[in-house]
């Protein structure tokens, strides 16, 4: 076990280091990626971006799995799984949150399209994946992980609509911005998928860190909660 | 007693309930009358632009008037600990959820009203568009926000700080929802486009919700 | 009402109930025999109330498990169980009549049973009065029969003497011996068991999620 976390950290770093390089380092370089021609430098955080957002919607699709394992079998794993899975979930859309509006600035001119189905779709995923962690910790049942999957089916259900609710509304109201459409230069998606693997190799990373994290507080709960106390244990 | 049956004996006795003690009822249509007088303050439009907006505006504060009863929905069979009298009987789960859903479907629909009229006086509203498509709209869009809402104010009877865990529960799922009564009102309002696939979604919204709702409620009630 | 077929009501193994760090039950095992009085002492936070709440199947245990009427299945035993807690579990606004007749729905019973068991608990079935201005000894009677409209083999009681005056307190005790000498199997939760003393058939002392002893008199556990 040690043994393969240790190897995962160091193909997470190599991926990183890479992933970065090529994100950043212009064609002239070597290995480098070709700078996109009407935005300029500046469409590079589109690496991290479109990254982010696999991964998270990665995270999010297993935590809803974990979550309706979790209810069919009450295996207590799955909980755990589907908990990082949403801590991280939520992090790595985040980076997407910020890191849409940091790029649409210079772009497009605006910080924030009302219209925009990828960005709208990420916030409310992100709403409701924050209000998942938040019926965590608030929940005073004793059955709180049950009580938790429920609710991420839910959301899990709700995906779909927000995002067609969006897209109608779009396209009924088209937007301001010229949206991102037009293929990608080969070199670009060699780019974004090393990118994205190597998000997903963290999350992998972070994600079993958090896991062995959250077996060894909940042995210490029972643990505590089971104390013998001398003098009581008649 | 059948599933229909204890349904149906359990909305009469909350609908029985309600009226003698008029407590949700004083409270909310005060409160909602509040709301909309404050709305009508603190916006006012033209006549053109209070179409645009009028939708936003009373769904919004149907949202924020259905909380409040929502959260009050669950508070009467806490009190008294009379739930557990419930769960101990065989009846199960699924007659006690649809019986409040009814009930504050019943309930926002008063509401609702009573905002709508407020709107239409001091906007001056008048439909553009088909103005009977209003009517499938606020009633799928209620049912919407009342199933959903039924279900999470029961979830919140199992954390602290219930009367803020229900509009965090509530308000992301209901974004698709809001956004299909929202645009739909307004697409009537204006007569500028179809309101036809809002009505749709809402649908779709209602069906799924609603099944999921019914799936998942016993395990949420068991789950002390 | 026929005597349960069951020599043992209950049978608890190893039960634990946890909630995050705090284990109201830590292993509480044991066989309880059917047709008794049971009483259950001890101080508060011992475990009583959730003991209770398990059996009455409105808990579930965190490990361990429990037989009650010869079933592990909830609703089966549910049907057998009468229970009662020191809240009425009875609507306020609604009279003595009107509360049963809704309860009784539940269970599929004749409503025309609710005023022979309003009867038999001592309380006037025409009573228009609304639960929420009884007497609290009133309130307990009343609650006690919603707990036996279904002619249950099981009742389970949590503080049924609790604020209650000591004339309808000792009014109560009686009833209650009187529903043991049917047949019936009774766990009472309570303060004051000299209440229910001469008519009990075993005490059960509890201490910090834990029995820690079962004696016949209440002299011989009291330290």
């Amino acid at each position: 076990m040690k043994r393969g976390f240790t190897i995962l950290a160091i193909v997470t770093g190599l991926l990183l280091a890479f992933g970065f390089y090529k994100a950043l380092a212009p064609l002239d370089w070597p290995l480098g990626t070709p700078t996109e021609q009407t935005m300029g430098y500046v469409q590079r955080i589109f690496y991290y971006h479109v990254s982010s957002a696999w991964t998270a919607l990665v995270l999010f699709a297993i935590n809803f799995v974990s979550s309706i394992v979790f209810l069919v079998k009450r295996n207590e794993k799955a909980d755990i799984v589907a908990l990082a899975a949403a801590e991280l979930g939520v992090v790595f859309c985040t980076v997407v949150l910020v890191t849409g509006p940091i790029w649409a600035r210079p772009v497009w001119g605006i910080w924030w399209d009302p219209a925009d189905i990828r960005l709208n779709s990420t916030l409310a995923l992100w709403l409701i994946y924050v209000s998942y962690l938040v019926l965590r910790r608030f929940s005073t049942s004793s059955k709180t992980a049950v009580i938790a999957a429920v609710w991420a089916i839910f959301g899990a259900l709700d995906v779909p609509f927000v995002f067609f609710s969006i897209w109608f509304f779009r396209t009924q109201h088209p937007s301001p911005v010229i949206a991102q459409g037009g293929s990608l230069d080969p070199r670009m998606w060699i780019t974004v998928l090393i990118n994205w693997a190597a998000f997903l190799s963290l999350a992998w990373l972070v994600g079993w860190t958090r896991y062995r994290l959250e077996v060894a507080e909940r042995k210490v709960d029972e643990a505590e909660a089971l104390e013998s106390l001398l003098e009581g244990s008649q | 007693m059948s599933f229909l049956a204890t349904t149906r004996a359990t909305l009469e006795k909350d609908v029985r309930l309600e009226w003698r003690s008029k407590d949700a009822i004083n409270g909310m249509l005060f409160f909602s009358l509040l709301v909309g007088v404050i709305f009508s303050y603190a916006f006012e439009p033209t006549a053109e632009e209070s179409r645009q907006i009028a939708g936003g505006l009373v769904w919004v504060a149907v949202l924020f008037a259905a909380v409040v009863a929502l959260n009050q929905t669950w508070a009467r069979e806490l009190r008294n600990q009379v739930l557990d009298a419930y769960r101990v009987s065989p009846a199960p789960g699924n007659p006690l959820f649809l019986a409040k859903a009814v009930g504050n479907f019943m309930f926002v629909s008063v509401l609702e009203a009573l905002m709508t009229l407020l709107f239409i006086v001091f906007y001056k509203l008048r439909p553009l568009g088909p103005g009977w498509q209003l009517l499938p709209i606020a009633l799928l869009g209620t049912w919407a926000l009342v199933v959903n809402g039924t279900f999470f104010a029961a979830v919140s009877l199992r954390t602290r700080s219930r009367e803020i865990m229900l509009p965090v529960l509530l308000f992301p799922l209901s974004i698709p929802a809001l956004i299909g009564m929202v645009k739909g009102t307004t697409a009537i309002l204006t007569g500028a486009d179809s309101a036809r696939f809002y009505i749709a979604l809402l649908v779709a919204y209602d069906v799924v919700f609603t099944t999921a709702c019914l799936l998942l409620f016993d395990t949420v009630l068991e789950a002390e | 009402m026929p005597d349960t077929p069951f020599k043992s009501a209950v049978v608890a193994d190893g039960l634990v109930k946890q909630f995050g760090r705090f284990a109201a039950l830590r292993g509480v095992s044991g066989e309880f025999e059917a047709g008794k009085l049971h009483v259950i002492l001890g101080d508060n936070g011992a475990g009583k109330t959730t003991l209770l709440r398990i059996i009455a199947g409105l808990s579930q245990p965190t490990r361990g498990h429990i037989l009650v009427m010869g079933t592990s299945e909830v609703k089966v035993a549910q049907a057998q169980i009468g229970y009662m807690a020191h809240p009425s579990m009875l609507y306020d606004d609604m009279n003595g009549m009107e509360n049963l007749s809704y309860f009784a729905g539940l269970y599929g019973i004749d409503p025309a049973r609710c005023r022979d068991v309003i009867a038999s608990v001592h309380l006037d079935p025409d009573l228009e009065r609304r639960i929420g201005q009884y007497s609290q000894g009133m309130r307990q009677r009343m609650s006690l029969a919603r707990a036996l409209l279904h002619d249950p083999s099981l009742l389970l009681l949590d503080e049924p003497f609790s604020n209650v005056d000591a004339h309808s307190a000792s009014e109560m005790a009686g009833l209650l011996a009187r529903l043991r000498d049917q047949g019936k199997t009774l766990f009472v939760v309570t303060h004051q068991p000299a209440l229910i003393e001469s008519s009990a058939d075993e005490f059960v002392w509890m201490a910090m999620g834990r029995i820690v002893n079962r004696t016949a008199t209440l002299r011989a556990g009291t330290p």
